[in-house]
C-alpha cells in the first residue's frame, strides 16, 4: 500500500462507515451500525499512528492534490493533503479520541432510538475533521471548517424534540457563521494579494507582502498582513469559541455527552487553534494581529473560567473550563508559542475528553441528573469514574508531572517571555486563571465525589416510557436508589484516556516544544523569542524532571494548590460560606449568573434588531413604498386615466361628431401652420 | 441528427405538449401523465449530447442552425449555444422532467393542460437560451410568459388572478421597452438582428445608456433585482409547486442571461459607467432582502425572498466583469450560482410542496416537528436548507464563494456586504428549519403526516445528488464556461464608442486568456 493510498484511506474509512450507518441504518442492526463505524475510525486511527511513526522516523512529509475541484482564471483549486508532523499529530488525536467516543457511545446511547444516526454523525464528524486538518489549501480548509460545523449542528440538535436543543444548535451555527464571515473575507484577501490559495505558495509569497498596505477607509492605510490575519482569526474565534463569539459553546451541552467530549472539547473547538498554528508563517508577520490574539485569548481564559465557578450543571462546568483552556491555547498563539498552544491542544484533548466522558458516566449513574448539587459521595459507588475524574482534574489544574502541567506551564512561561504590549495583561490573566481553574475543577470534584450523599431526592416519577428515558430528560434517582458504576464500554475509554492524560506531557514536551517535531510546519520569526527563551529555561532546569521539581517553588503551583484548598474549605468543610458570599456579592453574582449579559446582547440586541429591520424593510419598503406607491400606484394612475377617458366615451353620436370636428380643426390648423409660413 | 439538436430541444417538448393537450379532458388523465413523462424524458435526453458533444476549448456558439425566417426583415432562425447558455438548456429540460414527476398525483384537475403547459414552456425557454438572433430570442422570451401566466392563473392559490396579472404586467411592461431597443439596435447593426452584429455595432454612450435602461426594465424585472422584485413573492405564493420550481429555477435565470447576452457585450461602456448602480442594487438585494426573508411567516415567501437574495449574487458577479483585472471569478461565479440556484431553489420549493400537499398550508406556524413523522423528508430538507445557506460541499457554496473572491479584488466592502449572506442566509433558512422540521409535533395535522412516497423520494434524491455532485465536483460545470466567459469579458472590455475602438486602459485583451491572477502587490 503506497503512502498516498494510506492518506486517502484515513478520511475515507470513517466516511464510508458514516454513509453505511446513515443511509442504511434502517436496514442493518444496531450492532452492525456500531461495528462498521468503529471499524472505519479504528482503521483510520491505526493508519494515522503509522503515518506519524513514519514521519517521526524521518519520513518525508507529503503535499499533493487528490483531484481538481475547480479551475478559474487559470488557477486550480484542488482537494489535496498536506501531511506533515503537525497534521499527523492532529490526525492521531482526532482519531484516537473519536475511537474512544465511538466505544463509549455503545454504552451511553444504547437505549436511544437514533442509535445508528448518532454513529453516522460522529463518523461523519471524524471525516470532516480529518479533511480539515489534512488540507493543503484554504478551500478545503473552509470545507472541513463548515462541515464540522454542520455535524456539530446536527449533533447538538440530536434530540430534536427538545426546544432548548434546537435553539442551541441554531445558535451555534449562526455564531459560527459570524466567525466564518471574517474567515471567508480573510481567504478572499489571501487570494487577491497572494495569488493562490495553496498553503505552500501563500507562505512562500508572504514575506514579500509583509510591507503591503490596504486602504479600507480613505486616509487610513493598514497593514495588509494585519487585516488578513485578524480576519482569519475571527474565523478561529467562532470555531474555538473565543470571546465574544463564545456564547454558543455552553449551550452546545444540550447535545449528548459523547459529542460534548469529542466535538466541543477535544477536537472541533481546537480547529481554530490548529488553523492559526498552521498559518504561523502569516501570523508571524503581524505583531498587531498577535496582540489582538493575546487580548482575546486572555479575556477568554480568565473570564470564562470565572463563570465555571458558579455553574451547577456538571457539563456546563466542564464547558466553561473548556472555554478557559481554549483561551490559554489562544494566548500561546499570540505569544508566538505555537508549539505550546498545539501541545496544550493535545494534552487538553485527552484530559478534557476524559472529564466529559466521566461526567457522562456520572450522569448515567444518576439516571440523567446533571445537577452537581444533587450528587456527592459518588466515589463509593463509581470507583473507576472517580479515579479517572481525579486524574483528569489533576491534569487540568496543572499538577506537576501530569500532562496538563507541562503544557500549561509552558504557555504561562511563554507569555512571560513575550515582548508584545498585550503580554503583560495576558500574563496576569493566565496566572489568575490557574487559581480559577483549580477552584472550579475541585469544586466540582468535591461536590460530585465527596461529601454528603445528596442524591435520591428526585420526586417519584411515574413509569416513563423508553423514549423518555432515551431523550435524556433530567430526572435523577428516587429515594433509596443507589448510583451504579457504568459498564465496561464506558469505563474502558475512561481508563484509556487517563493514561495519556498522565504521561503524554512528560513524554512529548521535549520533542514537541524544543525538538524539531514541528520544524516543518511552524515558522517563528526571529524577533519573537518566547519559544527560544522557553527552551533555554527548560534546559537550565534540567529537562522534564527538572521542570517538574522546579514547579514546586513557582507561583502557578501554589496558586493551584490554593484553589484546591479553598474549594475543599468552601464545599466540604464549610458549605455555608459559598451561599453567604453569593448573597453578599449581589450585583456581581447576577452579572456572572447572566454570563456577563452576552446572551442578552445577542438575542435581544442583534437578533431582535435584525428581525426589526427586516419587518421595517418588508412592511414599509416592499409593501407600502414599492407595492403600494409604485406598482399599485401606477396601476391606480392608469385606472384613473382610463376612468377619465371612459367618460368621453359616452356613446352619443353628436359627442363623437363634435370631437371629430374639433380634431379636424386642430389637424388642419397644424397643417396650415406648417404650410402657411412657407407660402409667405 | 446532431445538426438539429437544438431544434429538437425546442420543438420536441412543444410537440409533446401538443400531443398531451390532444388527450383532452381528465378522463384520460393517466394517458396524459405517461405521455408527458415520455415527452419530458425524451426532451431531457436529447439535450444531453449538448454536453457530451461540447467542445470546451471553443468559445463561440456551437450546434449552430441557421435558416431565414422573415427574410424581408432579415430575421433568421439562428440557434446555437456557447458555454454560458448550454447549461441552461440542460437545466431547463431537467427541471421540467422533475416537475412532470412532481405533479403526477398532486394535480388532479386539467391534468393534460397542466402537463402540456410545462412541456411547451420548456421548449420556449430552450428557444430563448439557444437563440442567436435577437428577434427570435424576443419571441421566445415573450412567448414563455403565456404558459407561465396560465399555470399561475389556473392551478394557483386563492389570489392567483392578482398574482398572475401582476407577474404578467410587470414582466410585459419591461419587455416592450426591449422591443424598441432591439429595433434601434437592428438599425445600428446595419439591418441585422444577429446578436453578434449587435456586439460589433458602434454606439455612443448616450444611446448605450438609454438601451441599458430599456434592457434593465426587461431583465431586472425577471431576475428580479431590487426594487422591481415585488411580483416574485406574490407569484410564488400563488403558483402551484411545479410553477414555483420552474419560476425560481429557470425563468429568473432568463433575466440574468439577458444581461450577460445583451447588456454586457452590446453596451459595454454603459455597463461599465453604471456598474456601480447595478452593484449597489445587487448588494441591497443581498442585505435588504436577506433581512426581509428573516421575518417571513409563509415558507414560500421566505424561499422566494431568499431567491432574490441569491440572484443578487448573480447580478453582483456579472457587473463586476470589468473590475479587478477583468474579473473571471465574479462572472463565472455568477453563472455557477445561476446553475446551482436552479437545483437548490427547485428543491426548496419542492420540499414546501411536499408538505403543502399533506397539510394544505404554507404558514410556518402550522408546522413544527415534521421530522418526527417524516424523517427521510427531514433529512432531505435539512440538506437543501444547508445548500440554501451556502454550505461548502453543496452547490450553493461554489458560486457565492467565487463571487466573494472576485469582489474582494474589486472592493473589500463589496465583499464585506456580500459575505453577510453567510449570516443572513443561514439565519432565515435555519430558523425556518427549526420551526418547521424540529421540535415536538406541532399539531394534529403534523402528528398524522406520512413520510415521502417513492415518487417524491425519487425527485428529492435526484435533486440531492445534483446539489451534492455540483458541490463536490463543480469543475464539471465550470470547465466549459472558461472560453465563453473569456469571450464575453473580452467583448465587454472593448469600448464601442464611435471612432474609439482602442482597448480600455488596463483591459488589454491580448494577455487576458488564462493568465494567472495578476499579483496586485504594491511593495
Amino acid at each position: 500500500m503506497t503512502m498516498q493510498t494510506i492518506y486517502l484511506l484515513i478520511p475515507l474509512a470513517p466516511l464510508l462507515g458514516a454513509l453505511i450507518a446513515g443511509l442504511f441504518g434502517w436496514a442493518i442492526s444496531r450492532r452492525a451500525a456500531h461495528v462498521v463505524t468503529i471499524a472505519g475510525v479504528g482503521i483510520s486511527f491505526l493508519l494515522s499512528a503509522y503515518v506519524l511513526k513514519t514521519l517521526l522516523s524521518g519520513g518525508d512529509s507529503f503535499n499533493g492534490s487528490v483531484y481538481t475541484w475547480l479551475t478559474v482564471a487559470g488557477l486550480e483549486f484542488n482537494v489535496g493533503f498536506l501531511v506533515d508532523r503537525l497534521s499527523a499529530m492532529m490526525m492521531c488525536v482526532v482519531t484516537f479520541v473519536s475511537l474512544m467516543v465511538h466505544v463509549y457511545t455503545i454504552g451511553y446511547m444504547h437505549e436511544d432510538p437514533g442509535y445508528a444516526r448518532f454513529f453516522s454523525y460522529i463518523s461523519l464528524f471524524t471525516f470532516s475533521m480529518l479533511m480539515l486538518v489534512m488540507s493543503n489549501n484554504f478551500v478545503q480548509l473552509f470545507f472541513g471548517w463548515e462541515a464540522v460545523g454542520l455535524v456539530s449542528y446536527l449533533l447538538i440538535g440530536f434530540w430534536f424534540k427538545r426546544p432548548t436543543a434546537i435553539f442551541a444548535n441554531m445558535k451555534a451555527f449562526l455564531i459560527n457563521r459570524v466567525g466564518d464571515f471574517g474567515f471567508l473575507l480573510g481567504i478572499g484577501l489571501v487570494l487577491a494579494h497572494f495569488g493562490s490559495l495553496d498553503y505552500a505558495e501563500v507562505f512562500k509569497a508572504a514575506p514579500s507582502v509583509q510591507e503591503a498596505t490596504i486602504t479600507l477607509f480613505p486616509g487610513h492605510a493598514w497593514s495588509l498582513m494585519t487585516v488578513t490575519c485578524v480576519l482569519l482569526f475571527i474565523g478561529a474565534m467562532g470555531k474555538s469559541a473565543q470571546f465574544p463569539l463564545h456564547v454558543w459553546l455552553p449551550d452546545s451541552m444540550e447535545g449528548p455527552t459523547p459529542i460534548s467530549a469529542l466535538i466541543h472539547a477535544a477536537t472541533m473547538v481546537t480547529a481554530g487553534i490548529f488553523m492559526v498554528a498552521r498559518m504561523s508563517p502569516l501570523f508571524e508577520l503581524s505583531d498587531a494581529a498577535l496582540n489582538f490574539i493575546l487580548v482575546i485569548g486572555s479575556i477568554t481564559a480568565l473570564f470564562m473560567g470565572l463563570l465555571g465557578i458558579i455553574q451547577n450543571d456538571i457539563k456546563r462546568v466542564v464547558a466553561y473550563s473548556t472555554l478557559s483552556q481554549l483561551g490559554y491555547m489562544t494566548v500561546a498563539l499570540g505569544a508566538s508559542a505555537y508549539q505550546a498552544g498545539v501541545f496544550h491542544l493535545m494534552t487538553h484533548a485527552f484530559f478534557k475528553a476524559l472529564l466529559f466522558l466521566a461526567a457522562g458516566s456520572v450522569i448515567m449513574g444518576l439516571h440523567h441528573d446533571q445537577d452537581i448539587r444533587n450528587m456527592g459521595g459518588l466515589r463509593k459507588y463509581m470507583p473507576i469514574t472517580w479515579i479517572t475524574s481525579l486524574i483528569g482534574s489533576l491534569a487540568l489544574i496543572g499538577t506537576p508531572f501530569l500532562s496538563g502541567f507541562y503544557s500549561k506551564d509552558s504557555i504561562i512561561e511563554a507569555v512571560h517571555f513575550s515582548k508584545l504590549p498585550a503580554a503583560g495583561f495576558a500574563y496576569f490573566a493566565v496566572m489568575a486563571g490557574v487559581f480559577v481553574t483549580a477552584f472550579y475543577s475541585f469544586r466540582m470534584y468535591f461536590l460530585v465525589f465527596h461529601g454528603k450523599e445528596r442524591f435520591g431526592k428526585a420526586s417519584h416519577h411515574g413509569d416513563h416510557t423508553d423514549e423518555e428515558e432515551a431523550t435524556d430528560h433530567h430526572h435523577g434517582l428516587t429515594p433509596g436508589q443507589k448510583p451504579h458504576e457504568s459498564p465496561w464500554v464506558i469505563t474502558l475509554p475512561l481508563v484509556l484516556l487517563a493514561i495519556p492524560s498522565v504521561i503524554i506531557g512528560a513524554v512529548e514536551i521535549e520533542p514537541m516544544l524544543f525538538g524539531d517535531f514541528f520544524s516543518d510546519a511552524i515558522l517563528i520569526s526571529g524577533n519573537h523569542e518566547a519559544m527560544a527563551k522557553l527552551g533555554e529555561v527548560f534546559r537550565l532546569h534540567g529537562g522534564v524532571t527538572g521542570m517538574g521539581t522546579h514547579a514546586f517553588i513557582t507561583l502557578p503551583f501554589w496558586l493551584a494548590l490554593a484553589g484546591v484548598a479553598l474549594a475543599w474549605f468552601f464545599y466540604l468543610k464549610r458549605p455555608d460560606i459559598p451561599s453567604a458570599i453569593r448573597k453578599a456579592a449581589g450585583p456581581l453574582y447576577s452579572l456572572m449568573e447572566n454570563k456577563y449579559y452576552m446572551d442578552h446582547l445577542y438575542i435581544n440586541g442583534f437578533a431582535a434588531a435584525g428581525r426589526g429591520i427586516g419587518v421595517i424593510f418588508w412592511k414599509l419598503g416592499d409593501t407600502i413604498l414599492i407595492d403600494g406607491l409604485l406598482v399599485n400606484g401606477s396601476a391606480k394612475v392608469v385606472e384613473f386615466g382610463a376612468g377619465l377617458v371612459r367618460r368621453i366615451q359616452t356613446g352619443y353620436l353628436y359627442h363623437y361628431a363634435f370631437a371629430m370636428i374639433v380634431g379636424a380643426i386642430i389637424l388642419l390648423s397644424w397643417w396650415l401652420g406648417g404650410i402657411l409660413p412657407a407660402l409667405r | 441528427m446532431t445538426g438539429h439538436l437544438l431544434s429538437l430541444a425546442i420543438w420536441l417538448p412543444v410537440v409533446a405538449g401538443m400531443l398531451v393537450l390532444a388527450t383532452g379532458n381528465d378522463r384520460h388523465a393517466n394517458v396524459a401523465r405517461w405521455l408527458a413523462l415520455a415527452g419530458a424524458l425524451a426532451s431531457f435526453l436529447v439535450t444531453l449530447p449538448l454536453y457530451t458533444g461540447f467542445q470546451s476549448l471553443h468559445g463561440g456558439p456551437q450546434f449552430e442552425e441557421m435558416r431565414p425566417w422573415i427574410a424581408s426583415l432579415n430575421i433568421n432562425y439562428h440557434l446555437g449555444v456557447d458555454g454560458l447558455s448550454m447549461w441552461f438548456v440542460l437545466l431547463n429540460s431537467f427541471v421540467t422532467l422533475m416537475v412532470v414527476i412532481a405533479g403526477w398525483q398532486v394535480i388532479q384537475e386539467r391534468v393534460a393542460q397542466y402537463m402540456a403547459a410545462f412541456l411547451i414552456m420548456c421548449g420556449l425557454i430552450n428557444g430563448a437560451f439557444a437563440a442567436l438572433d435577437a428577434m427570435l430570442f424576443y419571441v421566445f422570451f415573450e412567448a414563455m410568459l403565456i404558459p407561465m401566466y396560465l399555470i399561475i392563473g389556473v392551478w394557483g392559490g386563492p389570489r392567483r388572478v392578482y398574482a398572475a396579472l401582476k407577474f404578467f404586467l410587470y414582466t410585459l411592461l419591461g419587455s416592450l421597452l426591449t422591443l424598441v431597443a432591439l429595433i434601434y439596435l437592428y438599425q445600428k447593426a446595419g439591418g441585422s438582428f444577429e446578436i453578434a452584429d449587435f456586439v460589433r455595432a458602434e454606439l455612443p454612450l448616450s444611446a448605450q445608456a438609454l438601451l441599458l435602461v430599456a434592457f434593465f426594465f426587461a431583465f431586472a424585472v425577471k431576475v428580479p433585482m431590487w426594487p422591481v422584485h415585488t411580483w416574485l413573492p406574490d407569484a410564488h405564493v400563488e403558483a402551484p409547486t411545479g410553477g414555483s420550481m420552474v419560476l425560481a429555477a429557470i425563468t429568473l435565470k432568463l433575466g440574468a442571461y439577458g444581461f450577460l447576452r445583451f447588456a454586457l457585450p452590446i453596451l459595454p461602456d454603459a455597463c461599465r459607467e453604471y456598474a456601480w448602480l447595478f452593484i449597489a442594487l445587487s448588494l441591497v438585494a443581498v442585505i435588504y432582502i436577506g433581512l426581509v426573508a428573516l421575518v417571513q411567516t409563509d415558507m414560500k415567501k421566505l424561499v422566494a425572498y431568499s431567491s432574490i437574495s441569491h440572484m443578487g449574487f448573480v447580478t453582483l458577479g456579472l457587473f463586476m466583469f470589468a473590475k479587478g483585472e477583468l474579473n473571471q471569478y465574479a462572472v463565472e461565479g455568477a453563472i455557477i450560482q445561476m446553475i446551482s440556484h436552479g437545483f437548490v431553489s427547485a428543491a426548496m420549493f419542492y420540499c414546501i410542496g411536499v408538505m403543502y400537499d399533506r397539510v394544505h398550508s404554507r404558514k410556518i406556524a402550522d408546522y413544527g416537528g415534521v421530522a418526527n413523522r417524516m424523517p427521510i423528508f427531514a433529512a432531505f430538507m435539512v440538506l437543501f436548507a444547508m445548500a440554501n445557506s451556502g454550505l461548502p460541499g453543496t452547490s450553493g457554496f461554489v458560486g457565492e464563494f467565487m463571487v466573494v473572491l472576485g469582489a474582494v479584488q474589486v472592493n473589500f466592502w463589496y465583499a464585506f456586504a456580500a459575505a453577510t449572506t453567510l449570516i443572513f442566509g443561514a439565519g432565515y433558512t435555519l430558523w425556518m428549519v427549526k420551526r418547521v422540521i424540529f421540535g415536538e409535533a406541532g399539531n394534529a395535522h403534523v402528528a398524522e403526516l406520512k413520510d415521502v412516497s417513492p415518487r417524491e423520494f425519487l425527485v428529492l434524491a435526484v435533486l440531492a445528488i445534483s446539489v451534492l455532485g455540483m458541490g463536490l465536483y463543480p469543475r464539471l460545470f465550470g470547465d466549459v464556461l472558461h472560453e465563453s466567459t473569456n469571450d464575453l469579458i473580452r467583448a465587454a472590455a472593448v469600448s464601442k464608442l464611435p471612432k474609439n475602438n482602442l482597448p480600455l486602459p488596463g483591459a488589454d485583451a491580448a494577455d487576458l486568456s488564462d493568465s494567472p491572477l495578476p499579483n496586485k502587490v504594491k511593495p
